[in-house]
């Protein structure tokens, strides 16, 4: 049986199961893509710090995250693309669904989400640019739940 | 806005300058029933969140290769594409897209396979047209499918593959590499900011001048360089000669084929062949040589 993932991000992957149209799922990401917002000036500024840079993203996307209760954290992304406009859509969904939700579910956010929410004509380097922003939410995520036995005995319950 | 004046198309001393349209040519023929405009681009999210009134999209992955084949679609798949996007062989194609045109240039090569030469490129890209703060839609345009009838599908004129190249080596022909330097030197295996997409060895094709594809553009706007400018890259620092037969080549023939259009349209070289197979093939094959530095 798999692993809970945070609910809304559920909620979302099961619309996209179901659509057929190519553009139907394209005028969902791009709504996200409109609704991204930039890390707050409070947290960072342009130009941002290289070791925020996330690896492989070639839309030049950077992360940063903070705890946001006890086993919890809030995702914040920027990009100085301005045409970076499927990391941004891939950003705001992590940050609308994950943010604020347990590490124990964070860390099991499927690794083939892009392809689930774009599609199968995504290309490989795509792919692995977006990839490698679900990494950098679930590393947050992996880390906290080492070192939390609490978390631990969450994940082991599936809860 | 741009407040220097650039030459104009015309004034830029191509070869063949009309392969390459300004927007403002593509913003008077909006509504022109002889020109279809197509958006190309590697964000397949780029084209709904807007695109230029009218424009169809043509999506390389998707559309432009075989799914099981690392090939090009075939004649059949052609004829279905054209049509589907309401094209005759007699009607003009535009294409422009994200990144200076590149993947613009890549469907216009393989447009070229199948020899649909009323296609032209729009000079400066979305990048120009944006910048232009030219109207955009989300409004997916349908229009009346056609019964396209395409002509056989030519490699050998503007296509190479990996026997042809070994041979292009030993012989000592020029090659062109449009990598990052750091690729061609083969400190890195993939582009700048892009992952590695499995290519075993680092370095370039024996022989191969390094000259990055964006060179020739101007990255303000994405236009691109006057003849001048691009034989000052190509003739004096490369050192090919107009009349050479050139085989250009990057990861999987998508920046190579931005130059071959530049030097087979605007410096008019007649003999330039794209090596889609790559480095991403190069650099994996048992049994060819490499040179790095």
């Amino acid at each position: 049986m798999s692993q809970p993932i945070p609910p809304k991000l559920a909620e979302l992957l099961d619309e996209f199961a179901d659509i057929t149209d190519r553009y139907e799922r394209y005028e969902i990401l791009t709504e996200f893509a409109d609704a991204f917002r930039p890390v707050p000036e409070h947290i960072a500024r342009p130009p941002y710090p290289q070791d925020h840079l996330v690896p492989y993203c070639e839309s030049q996307m950077y992360f940063w995250a903070r705890p946001d209760g006890d086993h919890a954290f809030k995702f914040y992304f920027a990009s100085e693309n301005a045409q970076s406009i499927s990391a941004r859509a891939m950003a705001a969904i992590l940050d609308e669904t994950c943010s604020g939700a347990p590490a124990w579910q964070v860390v099991h956010i499927p690794d083939d989400l892009p392809q689930r929410l774009f599609g199968k004509d995504l290309a490989m380097g795509r792919t692995l640019g977006l990839v490698s922003l679900v990494g950098m939410v679930k590393n947050v995520a992996r880390t906290h739940v080492k070192t939390c036995p609490q978390c631990q005995a969450q994940a082991e319950r599936g809860e | 806005m741009a407040t220097v004046t650039k030459p104009t198309i015309q004034d830029r001393g191509y070869a063949h300058p009309e392969v390459l349209v300004s927007t403002d040519w593509v913003a008077e023929h909006l509504e022109d029933p002889n020109v279809r405009i197509i958006e190309s681009n590697e964000d397949p999210l780029l084209y709904p969140s807007g695109h230029i009134p009218g424009a169809v999209e043509v999506d390389w992955v998707r559309d432009l290769n075989d799914p099981l084949v690392r090939d090009y679609l075939d004649k059949e798949r052609f004829e279905e594409l054209m049509s589907s996007i309401g094209v005759t062989p007699e009607m003009t194609v535009v294409f422009y897209g994200d990144k200076n045109n590149w993947w613009a240039t890549y469907a216009f090569w393989v447009f070229q396979l199948f020899g649909h030469e009323n296609a032209k490129i729009m000079d400066g890209g979305r990048l120009k047209w944006e910048l232009e703060g030219r109207p955009m839609t989300r409004e997916i345009p349908k229009y009346p499918r056609t019964q396209y009838k395409a002509k056989d599908r030519d490699d050998s004129r503007i296509r190479a593959f990996r026997d042809q190249v070994l041979a292009h080596v030993e012989a000592h022909k020029p090659l062109i590499d449009v990598r990052s330097p750091e690729e061609y030197r083969g400190e890195r295996l993939h582009m700048p900011d892009y992952p590695n997409e499995g290519a075993l060895r680092g370095g370039h094709i024996p022989g191969a001048a390094n000259v990055p594809w964006s060179r020739a553009i101007n990255p303000e706007d994405g236009t691109f360089k006057t003849a001048e400018e691009l034989r000052e890259i190509y003739e004096k620092e490369a050192g090919v000669k107009p009349d050479d037969d050139i085989i250009v080549y990057c990861r999987i023939g998508e920046r190579s084929s931005h130059t071959w259009f530049v030097l087979t349209y605007l410096l008019g070289y007649p003999h330039v062949r794209n090596y889609d197979g790559s480095w991403t093939e190069w650099g994996n094959l048992v049994g060819v040589p490499i040179e790095k530095p």
